[in-house]
């Protein structure tokens, strides 16, 4: 069928026209069921803040608390711990933190506020496995000989530090997230939230 | 008028029957149907064994309906806790295993029918490897088939999110947080497929109704589309010759065979003997091993705890080796975004096989040794990117010869191997086709 005007050139056109808007109508019809895939409001409001008592966590030791559906790690790093950091500036990616992982005010050589407490999401930064803690330095939890302790994520094999600081050549492609946190008291935590009442 | 409908074709022969039929084909194209699909279907008369596996897919597509809608009454999309702790959804897969009467057959049906599943789907892609059933003119039955295989896998992957156990949620979450990895869209898309910022209730609850609804009517369509356009331009066969081009008198291919009674009897066979081995798989290794049910799965979801070995369903594993292949980045952009076009381009590769292909002959019958020792090498590789996708990234071959790096080699092989086809399956040697098909 040609062009050729055997068809009435002026209807085909609001045939056309027509199509076309309703194309358009359909196109805008998505949006609803499209959005209704997003975080409802309910899933947004979740996510308060969590308050942590770490007056019982001794030197050495680590606890798990839940934060936004999402496992954060407390460590009181004993001196042992906090000595490998330094050791280990040339083998970790990030030693300085330069990239935004972690508030202002952890963007320091132990990613703490205090220098012996760690907290810090425990969700590795590639694919979103959760890294066991190989605590123990040397082969004896089945790390290499020079292992110094941290953590080694079990899908992927990304290697982090006592202060969450990714090995170079790993496939995390960042440090561990540091969330805001602050200390209502010397021992309670209060992990979502940079100042009480901020 | 009335000389154009089947009205007039199907005359009845004055019996009650024939009265009954001849009102129905005046008004619906049942004998034409009957005749064009099944009975006056032309099929080659030489298919061997590989040719059971398409019909054997139909099978299965039907054994996973009709176990999926007996499971549908009695699951629970849910991932709260239970008044013991326990996640509704995984309870109510153990409730299904232990109080619901037959339930663990059913469930056990649905299960082993899922690698069943891509047992015969693979199967049924390397018969079209062997005999160049994707050549010209064929090219859209193979490329609706190559979207029959991903829906299939997204209808896996969803599936296996429901029972909530710990790989499903942690195998869930390395798979939907690839999506992550795509520049500047990237982590608002993830959000949007998980329906929230960590995996949870809208996630297993968008999954449902994933696998329940949205994809197995995808699958029922494509599996229309891929045999209509089978029946349009005819079977291909070992032979790789097209039987229309010897026609007799009536039009009928010289080596034609009407697919109904001769084929559907011939796959009765294969029927027979799948569903021996599926019995003996359902009844007495539901678990595989380990390999069909993991048994990090009958652990409830823990989002505080990864397993210590994570890998994905046997089924997947030759594609997450392709992902776990890549670890440089590229153009500035992550390497765990290149892993995922990887995986997705291995799949999608197989859609582009009619126009790679350039020998003269379909059948590996007639085909060089080039074509021969490539495709052998291809299968070899894909087999052993299988077995190590189920193996930690540490693994290595009798503890000496590290795993990684020949996953990447074997990688670059799978890719190699499609994109210079061009060049290879031209200058191999080939043997004349002959005129006809052979047969003993």
């Amino acid at each position: 069928m040609s062009n050729d005007c055997k068809v009435d050139c002026g209807r085909r056109r609001l045939v056309v026209a027509t199509a076309a808007v309703g194309g358009v109508g359909a196109v805008v019809a998505l949006v609803p069921f499209l959005s209704s895939m997003l975080p409802s409001e309910r899933a947004k409001a979740a996510g308060a803040p969590v308050e942590v008592d770490i007056g019982a966590l001794q030197p050495g030791q680590m606890m798990t608390v839940e934060w936004r559906g999402k496992p954060v790690w407390i460590i009181n790093r004993n001196k042992e711990m906090l000595d490998t950091l330094p050791k280990l500036a040339d083998a970790v990616a990030d030693p300085k933190s330069g990239e935004k992982m972690q508030p202002d005010y952890c963007a320091n050589d132990t990613r703490s506020i205090k220098p012996n407490i760690m907290v810090a999401v425990g969700i590795c930064t590639h694919l979103g496995c959760s890294p066991s803690s190989k605590f123990k330095p040397g082969a004896e939890e089945g790390m290499a000989d020079d292992w110094l302790g941290g953590f080694l994520c079990p899908c992927h094999g990304s290697k982090f530090d006592f202060a969450g600081r990714v090995y170079k050549s790993m496939p995390a492609p960042t440090n561990l997230e540091v969330p805001p946190h602050t200390y209502l008291t010397d021992t309670r935590i209060l992990i979502g939230e940079d100042k009480k009442g901020a | 008028m009335a000389s154009d409908t089947h009205y007039e074709k199907y005359k009845s022969d004055g019996s009650i029957q024939g009265n009954a039929l001849e009102w129905f084909d005046a008004r619906f194209p049942a004998t034409s149907m009957w005749r064009g699909h099944l009975s006056e279907y032309y099929a080659p008369k030489n298919f061997n064994f590989w040719y059971f596996f398409g019909s054997l897919a139909m099978l299965v597509l039907v054994i996973q309906i009709v176990t999926g809608i007996f499971l549908v009454m009695h699951y629970k999309p849910d991932a709260s806790l239970n008044a013991n702790g326990v996640p509704v959804a995984f309870a109510s897969v153990e409730y299904i295993m232990r109080d619901v009467s037959w339930g663990w057959l059913i469930r056990y049906m649905h299960s082993t029918g899922a690698s069943a599943f891509f047992i015969v789907v693979y199967l049924h892609m390397f018969r079209g490897m062997l005999y160049g059933s994707y050549r010209q003119p064929r090219e859209l039955i193979w490329v609706f088939g190559v979207m029959i295989f991903l829906a299939l896998m997204a209808e896996g992957f969803a599936g296996y999110l429901l029972p909530w156990g710990q790989m499903s949620y942690w195998g869930a979450q390395v798979i939907l947080n690839l999506f992550s990895a795509i520049p500047l869209i990237g982590n608002d898309l993830a959000i949007w497929i998980r329906g929230d910022f960590v995996i949870g209730d809208a996630t297993l609850n968008r999954m449902f109704s994933f696998h329940v609804i949205a994809i197995p009517l995808a699958l029922l369509g494509l599996v229309a589309a891929h045999i209509l356009a089978l029946h349009e331009v005819g079977s291909n066969n070992p032979d790789g010759v097209e039987i229309k081009s010897k026609k007799d008198e009536h039009g009928i291919p010289l080596d034609g065979i009407p697919f109904h009674p001769y084929y559907s009897v011939k796959d009765i066979v294969g029927v027979v003997v799948f569903l021996m081995v599926f019995s003996i798989i359902v009844f007495f290794a539901p678990e595989g091993g380990g390999y069909l049910l993991e048994y990090n799965n009958f652990i409830p979801a823990d989002p505080m705890v990864t397993p210590s070995h994570i890998a994905p369903v046997w089924y997947f594993t030759p594609y997450y080796s392709l992902l776990r292949a890549v670890t440089y980045p590229l153009f500035g952009i992550d390497a765990k975004f290149w892993g995922v076009v990887a995986m997705g381009a291995g799949v999608l590769i197989f859609a582009f096989l009619p126009w790679l292909d350039r020998s003269p002959v379909k059948s590996i019958r007639y085909r060089g040794s080039i074509y021969k020792t490539l495709l052998t090498l291809f299968v070899i590789a894909f087999f052993i990117l299988g077995f190590l996708g189920t193996k930690s990234p540490s693994y290595a071959f009798f503890g000496v010869i590290p795993g990684a790096p020949i996953a990447q080699l074997l990688t670059a092989y799978y890719f190699l191997y499609f994109l210079t086809m061009p060049w290879w399956s031209k200058i191999d040697k080939y043997k004349p086709e002959p005129e006809r098909v052979t047969f003993k």
